[in-house]
């Protein structure tokens, strides 16, 4: 019953709407029940007394009730919708919004195709059991209580007889629950293997198609189909035998009546009308445990499916930045203090990623990074706006931990550009301010003047205003880093960092962006991650990563002289010849 | 922003409700022998139904009015055997519709994915992945509610209607006839409903594709989101969006919500103008009518209102599953751009001579990307297609690999028209190695394998070897076995660069194709790949793309493209004779170098 103390804080703020459903609802079953009563009256009194009077009577009377419980039926429908669309639409954005606290980190073990699942499946899975419960659920006890006490009314000692069957039906209802709630979770989680496939399939399409891999990918789909399928059928052969069962056990219960009822009719105990009043009471019930039978399994499904929910409302972001500081930055000098970061394997490994990183860059300067590829270069400098935590060591900026400032002091001040260029769709215009919404045009023209994206911007039809398409698909791949780098720009910060920025930009271009870079930057601190030796030449201080640790540091023009490792960059680039670089021995060959 | 609507959100279709159910139910089609045994079991089972009130009236009037204990006893025993076996019926029914009900939506979703898989890449590049995701999702969850649940209903609710009115019907013929009044009237009710509910559905399923859109996007670039800072704004454009999708949501609910009462009324009114009509004619003395007999029928006029009620209700199920299925169907209605012509021809062993003959193309019909490229290149030789980005040069390659097709012009490879050829086969010589690496959820190894998926554990580690990957693999926590997270998100660019080259060698490709390829790994990484590919494009025709001249710079020609225009070609040194645009491309790059050359 955990699951239904989960929901119950979501179902808070429609309390007057359950009430009045719930009352509408508790007075249509009393309508509902008072109709046979009305049957029987118009049986034994109005046609087994020939009077005409009695039998009109009674059925305005019946007809004046079931008119009063369409309109509370009405109210109950109109409210049950709203309630149940405002709770899913409220459980939606409390998890979207904890998605927005997410870490870099969260964001790995959760990935993209479970979070829909769970935003829309999931919560429409536990919608439809809210509506369905203030619809029914309430009906259904109410209408089973009801006719109780009309059984019992009519004739205690049959009504004594007919409270055997209840425990029957619970320990049905008991064992198909344990069974049903475990299986439907798994319906869920194979639910997300579909979709994953599917979503690969959608989002690399082409890469599919490149390697000519449809049918292995049709074939792929066919098993996370087919599993979905088959723990499908299982889950609802067995709900399917609910319903049956328990009309079975209602009917056993109307032989019975019939048997002993019968019996006490003939011995002049009790009157025709009340048997037949006392079966159509018994009917009644058979239609709210049929209700019950239909519920039950989408209550169980909706259980799985909240905790799934939960799961993403309740997870807790691994970096949690303070609320208000008042820390600021202010002149963005940064220094790494003996910074260590491992990164979280499977099963418990910490994999080191950086060990006793110590530097400092100050403000105005350009430090280049470079190194192999997983050598750290991306893992360090995520540190600096704090996307993960060191797991040893500190990094300060202007002397305060990063732990120290708030997330909005961070941003306002630290832009960054990711590896990957992801463009939203919008306008051009709407991207490159994307950082600092507030920024006037002026400022974003200039800041794709800088980044050297105002030429072909202004190429397209509507220019700035121009739309991007679904992850920027229009754009080539060089453009879209330069919108990334002028998205950067436009947020005007104190320290920039490139991660790799360039890489699909040609040589000319990238040395205006830098030469622009210079201006923009001036005193003001810029972090780059670098595989051209020109744009490293220019850098104030270059580190060399090399396995986590730092191999080298200094000017271009100190390092061509004392790091044989920086020598081996420099001179491959530049093609005079190629070393053969070991870590643990240089040799050098040259071409002839 | 503008969001989530990338593609025009096409009016649905005018497909007539009656259309669309058919093509719906035309995927239970394969299993109609079993959807007729349930049939006849809801039919039996209806049957046994309907005998229990009749029983019971017999029962009441033969064994309690006339105070027969035998006839009672008799009676009774008769009332357990037909209660059993209704039970057995039902279970045994329900079994058969579940699994058949599954397995048609099973074959649902393989269609649908199959045939996507023959759609065009144009096609994927005007939708939304998140609106393509909600038609798979939501929508089918539509349809899986009424092809599970509902159908029975309404199998059984059809043959529990037919048996109560014949049994009605032998009773007393002007009763019956008094209760089939409802028909009409529940009739007119649910159309008024149905004419309103279905446009609700359509904008409720339209809400949830665009909220959806919206999530995709946000989540696939919430480390962007992040990095700016923009949680904020996220969540509030989701707002907007989810506050559509509860309002769709309302409608389209109480409309469906409305019927059930309304008919339950007609029920209700049903069983009293029958009582009072049976009463009547009981205390006129007129048409045999007993106290027995409006027992009876009061109870089967009772009865008869619970499916009257379950098919109207049902009707609301369709709507909402035809809205969902349309859907789909505008899916499985889109036909490929790019297809083979019926008398492809197999492509066999390429020597790969590549020709581009007077290519016109462009995306948009109104803004040409390339104008009027022509080239040759020769088997064996590496071509470097050089320029400012956006110039054109991916646009070549989608033409080459035909995830366009060309305006005009020809594409030839050893004098076919790719045009002529099977795309599969086409694609299969090619080796290909983009900018947007993609990885999949699933080990190296697997990823690496896919470039030849019959390829032994060895030659995948020779590949990596050769792509200069194996060094960091297997530092790897499970080397070769480690699992990558969606899109390789657990390794560096860089990393996931040379795992795409990995694959692409293992593919061993008669024509070589790299997108930007090299250019995200460090130098002295790339050194270590230029070497490995050299060998490797020994005899294969290449296409490089790369900004890096030191790339480019051995190649055997080199394509210099600008504004779709092929400008100079020729080798390295050949164009720096040129002074034209190479040479000013190649002398930036050494802009405030110190002059050491």
């Amino acid at each position: 019953m955990d699951s239904i103390r989960k929901i119950l804080p979501f179902l808070k703020k429609y309390w007057v709407g359950i009430t009045i459903a719930l009352l509408a609802m508790f007075v249509m079953s009393m309508t509902d029940l008072l109709v046979p009563r009305q049957l029987q009256t118009i049986i034994d009194e109005g046609i087994a007394n020939d009077d005409i009077g009695i039998v009109i009577r009674s059925s305005l009377l019946m007809i004046g009730l079931a008119l009063g419980s369409m309109v509370l039926a009405f109210v109950n429908t109109i409210l049950a919708a709203r309630i149940s669309e405002g709770f899913a639409a409220d459980l939606r954005e409390k998890a979207f919004a904890n998605i927005q606290t997410f870490s870099f980190a969260n964001l790995n073990k959760l990935q993209t195709s479970e979070l829909l699942v769970r935003l829309t499946s999931d919560i429409n899975i536990v919608k439809s059991s809210v509506m369905m419960t203030v619809r029914m659920l309430f009906r259904v006890p109410l209408l089973l209580v009801g006719s109780l006490i009309m059984l019992i009314s009519t004739s205690p000692k049959l009504a004594l007889l007919l409270l055997f069957l209840l425990p029957a039906i619970l320990v049905l209802v008991g064992i198909l629950s344990t069974k049903a709630r475990p299986l439907f979770r798994k319906v869920q989680e194979k639910l997300e293997k579909v979709n994953n496939v599917l979503h690969e399939n959608i989002a690399g399409v082409r890469l599919v198609r490149a390697f000519v891999r449809s049918d292995h990918e049709q074939k792929r789909f066919q098993a996370v189909n087919e599993d979905l399928t088959q723990t499908s059928t299982k889950v609802h052969r067995l709900m399917s035998t609910l319903m049956p069962s328990m009309i079975l056990v209602l009917n056993l219960g109307v032989v019975a009546l019939l048997w002993f009822g019968g019996n006490m009719v003939i011995d002049g105990a009790l009157t025709t009308g009340q048997i037949v009043a006392f079966v159509n009471y018994l009917h009644m019930i058979i239609f709210p445990i049929l209700m019950l039978g239909m519920i039950l399994p989408q209550y169980y499904a909706a259980m799985a499916s909240m905790d799934r929910v939960m799961e993403v409302i309740e997870t807790k972001p691994t970096v949690v930045y303070p609320e208000e500081s008042s820390k600021h930055i202010t002149e963005g000098r940064v220094t790494f203090e003996n910074v260590s970061l491992d990164y979280d394997g499977e099963e418990d490994e910490h994999v080191p990623v950086l060990q006793g990183i110590n530097f400092t860059a100050n403000p105005g300067e350009m430090v280049a990074i470079l190194g192999a590829t997983g050598s750290g270069k991306t893992s360090l400098i995520s540190l600096i706006p704090r996307f993960y935590d060191p797991t040893q060591g500190r990094v300060l900026i202007d002397g305060v931990d990063v732990r120290e400032i708030s997330q909005s002091e961070l941003r306002r001040n630290i832009a960054v550009t990711l590896q990957n260029a992801i463009l939203f769709s919008g306008t051009v215009a709407e991207n490159i301010r994307f950082g600092r919404p507030e920024a006037s045009d002026e400022e974003v023209i200039a800041a794709a003047k800088a980044a050297q994206a105002h030429d072909f911007i202004m190429e397209k039809e509507n220019g700035y205003q121009a739309a991007v398409g679904q992850r920027g698909m229009n754009f080539s791949g060089g453009q879209k880093q330069r919108l990334a780098i002028a998205r950067a720009l436009c947020v005007n910060p104190r320290i920039l960092i490139l991660d790799d920025s360039t890489s699909s930009v040609d040589v000319e271009t990238e040395a205006e962006i830098q030469i622009a870079l210079e201006e923009l930057m001036e005193g003001r601190t810029s972090f780059v991650v670098a595989q051209r030796i020109s744009t490293v030449l220019r850098a104030d201080k270059i580190i060399v990563l090399m396995n986590g640790r730092i191999a080298a540091e200094g000017t271009h023009a100190e390092l061509i002289e004392s790091s044989l490792i920086y020598q081996a960059i420099y001179h491959s680039q530049l093609g005079e010849g190629i070393l053969n670089y070991n870590e643990n021995h240089i040799e050098e060959k040259r071409y002839a | 922003m503008r969001r989530g609507l990338s593609v025009d959100q096409r009016a649905s279709s005018a497909q007539k409700p009656v259309k669309g159910l058919k093509r719906l139910l035309s995927y239970l089609k394969p299993y109609r022998l079993e959807l007729i045994v349930v049939f006849i079991l809801i039919i039996v089972s209806s049957i046994l139904n309907i005998l229990g009130p009749y029983m019971l009236g017999l029962t009441i009037d033969n064994g309690l009015v006339k105070q027969d204990w035998d006839e009672l006893l008799r009676m009774v025993l008769i009332l357990l055997g037909n209660y059993l076996l209704m039970w057995l019926l039902d279970i045994i029914y329900r079994r058969i519709m579940t699994s058949t009900a599954q397995k048609s939506m099973r074959n649902m979703r393989q269609s649908l994915f199959d045939h996507m898989q023959k759609l065009s890449i144009g096609y994927y590049d005007k939708q939304t992945a998140g609106d393509l995701m909600s038609r798979l999702t939501n929508d089918m969850d539509a349809i899986t509610r009424l092809l599970s649940l509902n159908i029975m209903f309404f199998i059984s609710s059809i043959s529990t209607l037919i048996g109560i009115l014949v049994m009605m019907f032998l009773l007393n013929w002007i009763l019956t006839l008094v209760a089939l009044i409802i028909i009409p009237l529940t009739l007119l009710a649910t159309t008024f409903f149905l004419k309103r509910s279905r446009p609700a559905y359509q904008e409720l399923q339209k809400s949830l594709g665009q909220l959806n859109s919206l999530m995709e996007e946000d989540l696939s670039g919430q480390k962007v989101i992040i990095a700016h800072g923009k949680q904020g704004g996220s969540l509030e454009e989701f707002k907007t969006y989810n506050e559509s999708v509860q309002d769709t949501g309302i409608k389209a609910n109480v409309l469906a919500g409305l019927m059930p009462p309304i008919t339950g009324i007609l029920s209700i009114l049903n069983v009293i103008v029958v009582v009072g009509v049976g009463a009547y004619m009981l205390i006129q003395g007129v048409g045999g009518v007993t106290v027995g007999l409006i027992a009876s029928f009061s109870e089967y006029t009772r009865r008869f209102g619970h499916p009257i009620n379950q098919i109207a209700n049902l009707f609301n199920s369709v709507m909402a599953a035809l809205a969902g299925a349309e859907r789909i169907f505008e899916i499985i209605d889109a036909e490929p751009d790019v297809v083979d012509r019926p008398d492809a021809i197999p492509l066999d062993t390429l020597k790969g001579e590549v020709r581009f003959e007077h290519v016109h193309f462009g995306y948009d019909e109104e803004l040409p990307v390339l104008k009027d490229i022509n080239f040759v290149a020769k088997p064996g030789k590496t071509m470097a297609l050089v320029g400012p980005t956006g110039a054109g040069k991916t646009t070549i390659i989608n033409l080459l690999t035909r995830f366009y097709d060309i305006d005009s012009g020809k594409i030839l490879i050893d004098g076919h028209r790719i045009k002529d050829v099977k795309q599969d086969d086409l694609r299969r010589k090619l080796g290909i190695v983009l900018q947007d690496t993609f990885l999949f959820a699933d080990t190296v190894m697997e990823n690496i394998r896919y470039g030849r998926l019959d390829a032994t554990d060895d030659e995948v580690i020779e590949a990596a070897k050769l792509a200069n990957a194996d060094d960091f693999i297997i530092r790897l926590p499970e080397g070769y076995e480690t699992e990558l997270s969606e899109r390789g998100s657990n390794l560096s660019q860089g990393q996931r660069q040379l795992l795409a080259i990995a694959r692409a060698i293992l593919a061993d490709p008669a024509i070589l194709i790299l997108d930007e390829a090299t250019s995200s790994v460090d130098t002295r990484t790339e050194v270590e790949i230029q070497k490995a590919l050299l060998t490797l494009m020994e005899g294969r025709t290449s296409f490089v793309i790369a900004h890096r001249l030191s790339t480019i710079r051995d190649a055997d020609q080199i394509l210099v493209i600008n504004e779709g225009e092929l400008i100079e070609r020729g080798t390295h040194d050949e164009l720096l004779e040129k002074k034209g645009f190479y040479y000013n491309l190649y002398v930036s790059q050494f802009k405030g170098l110190p002059v050491e050359v």
